[in-house]
C-alpha cells in the first residue's frame, strides 16, 4: 500500500466525518456558538481596560475656610466636577460627615467616598499640606483598588496644577518653567508597535490556539472511541487500508472543525473587539497546523487507552483544564508560582499561544519564534512516535 | 482445498478463555453455522477469522492467507455483517456504500453498477438518496448485509445476522443469504443462536459452548447423534401435572432429562427400549391422566442439550445465568 493510497482513504475518512458534521444541524450550530460565546465572556467580563465609570462616590467637604482667602476645597472641587463631566468616571453625592460616608457604604449607596479635611483652606494659604481622605469599601477590593488608583491621579493632577500656580506668583520664576519646577520629569509609555492594547489582544491568540488544538485533542478520541462503540469503526477495520489512513482522515477532520472555530475567533476579535492582526494570516494559520501537528499524538494515546466514549471525555476533560490555564492563555505565565511556570514549559499550548502572540500582536516573523516553531515540531515528532505504534496495537486487541 | 482453516484458534481476555483451542475447517461455496448460546465465543471466531481481533494461540487461514501475518490479504477477500450496523445514520444509503466501496479501490465505473445492483438486490433503490438513520431496523439491516458484498467477498462472515429482526424480515435476510451462496459461489460462515436458522441455512453446523467446539457435522447427522435406537424423546400432556410426577420421572434411571413446556406439558429424553413403558407406569401409579403422548423427531436444540448437558438459551429476555460469559463477547467491553 503506497502513500498514494493512504492520503487517498484518509481523505475518504476526512469527507465522511465532514459530511457527518455538516448534517448534523445542532452540532453545527453549537460549533458556531461555542467561540462566540467564549469571546463575548473573555471579552466582557475582563476589562479592556482599567477605565471605571459611573461609580457612586460621597463627597464631604468639611473645609471651613481661612477668613476672606477664597475657598481651596471649592477650587478642588470644581476641577473634580470639571475633569468628571468629561469622564463620567463618578457620580457624586454630597454627604455631611465620615459616618455618614461609612453608613452610605454599609448601605450599598455609594462605593467609596472623599473626605476634604476642614482645615484644608487654612492649611494651604498656611504654606501646608492640606489632606484629602479617600474612603473606600473593603468587601470590595477590587473596585476600592481602582477607586483608589483613579482619585489618587485625579488628585495629584489638580495638585500639580495648584502647584504650578503657586511656583508662578514666586519671584524670579519664569512662567514656562513652572511645570519643570514642580515635576521635574514625565513619564511616558511606548509599545513595541504602535497602536492602543487591550486585554484582548493578550487573550485572541491564545484563544484561537487553544481552540484548534483543543478541539482535535477532544474531538479524536471522541469520534474513534464513538464509532468503536457503535461498531462503524469495524467496518473501517475490516477493510484493506492502512490503520494509519482512519487517524489521519479523523485528525484532518478535527483540524478542519478547529480551523473554522479559530476563524471565527480571529474574525469577531477583529469586528468586535477592534484586535488588528500585525503578522501575516498565513503564518498564523500554519502555526495553528503546528499546533494540532503537536496534540495528535496524545490524541491518539488517549484513544488507544480509553475503551470508551465516556472515559475518553474524562480523561480529556481531565487534562484540559489544567492545560487551559497553565499555558498563559487568560493569564501570563510571568504571574505564576514557579512550579506551575516550569510545569508550563511542558504544554505544547504554552509555545504555541506565546508564538500566535507573537505573531499577531508584535507582527513577528519566522525567525522571531525559531525556538517555539522548534519546541512545537519537537513535541509533534516525539507524540507521533509513540503514538502510531501504541493506536496500531490497540486496534487489534 | 479449504477456504478457511482454523488451527487451534485460541483468545483468551485475561483469566477468561473466550475461544479455547477451535479447529475446523470450511471448504468453498460452504455454509458454515456456529450455534450456541450468547458467550459461547461465536462472534470471537469471526472477529478473529476477520482480523479485527489477534489470536493469543492458534492460526487461521483465509484463502490461503494467514490472519495475522497476511491480514490485508484476508480482508480483500472478506465481507463481515457485524452484530451492530455498520452504517453511518447521518449519510444516506448510496452515500455510505459509496464510502465503504471507496476503502477497497474498486474502479468507479464497476463501482456505481454494483452499488445500483446491491440496492436493487434488498429492494432499497427507492430509497438510496435517504438517510440511513430513517430506516426501519429491517432495512437498516438490509443495508447491513450489501455492505459486507461491495468488494465481492469470496467469504462472507455473518456475525447474528437476524438479531432484532422480525420474523418476516429475518425470512428475507436468510432468503438473501442463500441467494449468494448460490449464485456467487460465496463461502459464508455465519453465527447464531437460533436452532432454526442453523437448520434451515447451514451445510454444516458446528456446535459451539464455553469457546469449544462440541460437535460438528451437517445438520441430518447431528440429529442422528440424538436419535439412535435407544433415544426416546417424549412429548406427554398430563390434565393433572405435579411436580412431583415431573421429579419421579427425572429420577428414572432411563431418563436423561425433562423439561416442563407448560402446566400440562412436558418433554422427556430417555434411552433403553423400555423407556417408554418406564415413564407410562410412573404416571399412572401417581394416578396421573395421560391425554396425548407424542414421540418426538430430534431438534437441534435436543441435539444441544444432548451434547453439551444444558439447553441453548435463546430468549433474548432470558439472563445468561453465569455471569462470567458476558465478557467472552467484545461487546461487554463496551458499556
Amino acid at each position: 500500500m503506497g502513500v498514494k493510497s493512504l492520503v487517498f482513504h484518509s481523505l475518504m475518512v476526512t469527507w465522511k466525518d465532514l459530511m457527518e458534521l455538516f448534517r448534523n444541524r445542532m452540532g453545527l450550530i453549537m460549533l458556531v456558538l461555542m467561540p462566540i460565546f467564549m469571546m463575548s465572556m473573555v471579552g466582557f467580563i475582563f476589562p479592556s481596560s482599567t477605565s471605571i465609570s459611573h461609580v457612586s462616590v460621597a463627597l464631604v467637604n468639611e473645609d471651613e475656610g481661612y477668613g476672606n482667602y477664597p475657598s481651596a476645597s471649592a477650587m478642588l472641587i470644581a476641577a473634580l466636577e470639571k475633569m468628571n463631566n468629561s469622564t463620567d468616571m463618578m457620580t457624586i453625592t454630597n454627604a455631611s460627615s465620615l459616618d455618614e460616608v461609612r453608613d452610605m457604604i454599609q448601605r450599598g449607596e455609594v462605593e467609596g467616598g472623599i473626605i476634604i479635611a476642614s482645615n484644608f483652606t487654612s492649611s494651604l494659604i498656611t504654606g501646608k499640606q492640606g489632606t484629602i481622605t479617600i474612603v473606600i469599601d473593603q468587601s470590595n477590593p477590587q473596585m476600592s483598588m481602582l477607586l483608589q488608583t483613579a482619585l489618587k491621579e485625579v488628585f495629584e493632577q489638580i495638585g500639580t496644577r495648584m502647584a504650578e500656580q503657586y511656583v508662578q506668583r514666586l519671584p524670579g520664576v519664569d512662567e514656562s518653567n513652572s511645570l519643570a519646577i514642580v515635576k521635574p520629569y514625565s513619564v511616558q509609555t511606548e509599545g513595541a508597535v504602535p497602536g492602543h492594547f487591550s486585554y484582548f489582544d493578550f487573550i485572541a491568540p491564545g484563544l484561537m490556539a487553544m481552540t484548534v488544538m483543543m478541539s482535535v485533542m477532544t474531538g479524536l478520541p471522541a469520534a474513534i472511541s464513538h464509532e468503536r462503540e457503535v461498531g462503524t469503526l469495524d467496518g473501517m477495520m475490516v477493510a484493506p487500508i492502512n490503520r494509519l489512513a482512519i487517524i489521519l482522515g479523523k485528525t484532518l477532520a478535527q483540524t478542519a472543525r478547529g480551523i473554522l472555530q479559530g476563524i471565527l475567533i480571529l474574525a469577531l476579535a477583529v469586528v468586535l473587539f477592534g484586535v488588528t492582526i500585525h503578522g501575516s494570516i498565513l503564518l498564523i494559520f500554519a502555526l495553528l497546523l503546528l499546533g494540532v501537528f503537536s496534540f495528535v499524538g496524545l490524541g491518539v494515546v488517549i484513544t488507544s487507552f480509553a475503551k470508551d466514549q465516556e472515559t475518553a471525555m474524562m480523561v480529556m476533560m481531565t487534562l484540559m483544564f489544567p492545560m487551559m490555564f497553565l499555558s498563559g492563555v487568560f493569564f501570563p505565565i510571568q504571574q505564576m508560582p514557579w512550579y506551575m511556570q516550569d510545569i508550563s514549559k511542558f504544554l505544547p499550548l504554552t509555545y504555541a499561544a506565546t508564538a500566535l502572540r507573537k505573531v499577531m500582536v508584535l507582527g513577528a516573523g519566522v525567525p522571531m519564534i525559531i525556538t517555539e516553531l522548534a519546541v512545537l515540531i519537537g513535541f509533534g515528532v516525539v507524540m507521533t512516535t509513540i503514538a502510531v505504534p501504541v493506536f496500531k496495537r490497540a486496534m487489534t486487541r | 482445498m479449504p477456504v478457511i482453516e482454523a488451527d487451534n484458534l485460541t483468545k483468551s481476555f485475561g483469566k477468561l478463555v473466550a475461544v479455547d483451542h477451535v479447529s475446523f475447517s470450511i471448504e468453498e461455496g460452504e455454509i458454515f453455522g456456529l450455534l450456541g448460546p450468547n458467550g459461547a465465543g461465536k462472534t470471537t471466531i469471526i472477529r478473529m477469522l476477520s482480523t479485527l481481533t489477534r489470536p493469543t494461540e492458534g492460526t487461521a487461514t483465509v484463502g490461503g492467507y494467514d490472519i495475522v501475518k497476511d491480514d490485508n490479504g484476508v480482508r480483500k477477500l472478506i465481507g463481515l455483517v457485524s452484530e451492530k450496523i455498520i452504517m453511518y445514520d447521518r449519510l444516506t444509503a448510496k452515500e455510505n456504500l459509496w464510502f465503504f466501496g471507496r476503502l477497497y479501490d474498486i474502479p468507479k465505473e464497476i463501482f456505481n453498477k454494483r452499488v445500483d445492483e446491491l440496492l436493487g438486490l434488498v429492494q432499497l433503490s427507492n430509497w438510496k438518496n435517504s438517510q440511513v438513520g430513517t430506516f426501519s431496523s429491517g432495512m437498516r439491516q438490509r443495508m447491513n448485509v450489501i455492505r459486507a458484498l461491495l468488494n465481492m467477498p469470496a467469504v462472507l462472515l455473518l456475525d447474528e445476522p437476524t438479531l432484532g429482526l422480525d420474523p418476516q424480515s429475518s425470512v428475507e435476510v436468510r432468503e438473501f443469504v442463500k441467494k449468494i451462496n448460490r449464485e456467487n459461489k460465496t463461502t459464508i460462515i455465519l453465527t447464531t443462536h437460533m436452532m432454526v436458522e442453523a437448520d434451515m441455512l447451514c451445510d454444516r453446523i458446528g456446535i459451539i459452548d464455553h469457546g469449544r467446539i462440541a460437535a460438528l457435522d451437517t445438520s441430518t447427522n447431528l440429529k442422528k447423534l440424538v436419535s439412535g435406537a435407544d433415544k426416546t424423546i417424549l412429548q406427554l400432556e398430563i390434565a393433572n401435572l405435579t411436580t412431583n410426577i415431573v421429579s419421579l420421572i427425572q429420577s428414572l434411571e432411563c431418563v436423561s432429562s425433562v423439561s416442563q413446556d407448560n402446566t400440562t406439558r412436558i418433554k422427556v429424553h430417555a434411552n433403553g427400549d423400555d423407556a417408554f413403558d418406564t415413564i407410562i407406569d410412573v404416571i399412572r401409579a401417581e394416578k396421573g391422566k395421560i391425554n396425548s403422548v407424542k414421540n418426538l423427531e430430534p431438534t437441534l436444540e435436543d441435539v444441544f442439550l444432548h451434547i453439551t448437558g444444558h439447553e441453548v438459551r435463546d430468549k433474548a429476555d432470558q439472563k445468561i445465568p453465569m455471569r462470567r460469559h458476558r465478557h467472552f463477547m467484545p461487546r461487554a467491553r463496551v458499556r
